[in-house]
């Protein structure tokens, strides 16, 4: 009897994530993932923000408005560290497309360096926002 | 000894047909949104709390407008480039993977245009 050329076969899969442990560098990765798709989103705030502008003080407000409220910092503070962190993580894959920093030791540290920066600079940025040092093109 | 046809070789696509295409595109596209996403972090942060006519002046300063643009369209870019990697890799159904791959395209043209034309209408208003 002929298989159904229309079926897929069953084959074995390749274990997916949930069966290994998490070394660091496989959580950098697939966090670069996570971050790169919620970036997605991140550019459909940044667009709604420039066609707010672009339509006049009422679309404008109710934008601002929304990004003033716990949950619009919350999220934007989201995005940022998803920018900084895919920025210098980015960064890191760079690195290794022109062969440096594969060594596992130096790949951890690496590692943990992105998750520290990424922190660092989202935060400074907000701490700066709200201590008064942003705005200056007023 | 390489089993590849002189025609073969000579394309230099490889087994996937595409070469070093995507991969060539998403690191450029990566190179240059680095100095691009460090502009952008330090505009929005000079524009927290400015009201809608400071946004607007800034916005409709030609080369604010031009790095605006280009980090925009370029990040879209490189956002379909990462999303079809995505999409590939978990969507095993033929039809619904054709049917996310149009809307990543989708989804950035649509984002593009209207991000660009945003930026037209302020530049004269300003």
């Amino acid at each position: 009897m002929a298989e159904d050329p229309h079926k897929p076969a069953v084959r074995p899969l390749s274990p997916f994530l949930t069966v290994y442990r998490w070394p660091i560098t496989m959580a950098t990765s697939i966090i670069h993932r996570a971050t790169g798709v919620g970036l997605a989103g991140g550019l459909l705030v940044l667009t709604w923000w420039l066609v707010a502008a672009a339509n006049g003080p009422e679309s404008y407000d109710f934008f601002v408005g929304l990004a003033a409220t716990a949950l619009g910092q919350l999220v934007l503070f989201g995005f940022a560290w998803a920018l900084a962190y895919h920025l210098v993580n980015g960064i890191r894959h760079l690195a290794w497309d022109l062969g440096y920093g594969f060594a596992v030791k130096t790949a951890d540290r690496t590692g943990i360096l992105v998750f520290v920066l990424s922190l660092l600079l989202a935060a400074g940025i907000f701490a700066a926002a709200w201590s008064g040092l942003g705005g200056y093109y007023q | 000894m390489s089993l590849e046809t002189p025609l073969h070789k000579a394309q230099g696509l490889g087994a996937s047909h595409s070469g070093v295409g995507h991969f060539w595109r998403q690191r450029v596209t990566a190179v240059v949104l680095i100095p691009l996403s460090i502009w952008f972090a330090i505009s929005l942060l000079g524009l927290y709390g400015a009201g809608e006519a400071a946004v607007l002046i800034f916005l409709a300063n030609p080369l604010n407008a031009v790095l605006m643009g280009a980090f925009l369209v370029i990040s879209l870019y490189h956002m379909t480039l990462g999303m079809q990697e995505v999409i590939l890799d978990y969507v095993p159904h033929p039809g619904f993977k054709f049917f996310l791959m149009l809307c990543n395209w989708g989804f950035a043209f649509a984002l593009a245009a209207a991000g660009v034309i945003s930026l037209l209408i302020i530049i004269p208003r300003s």
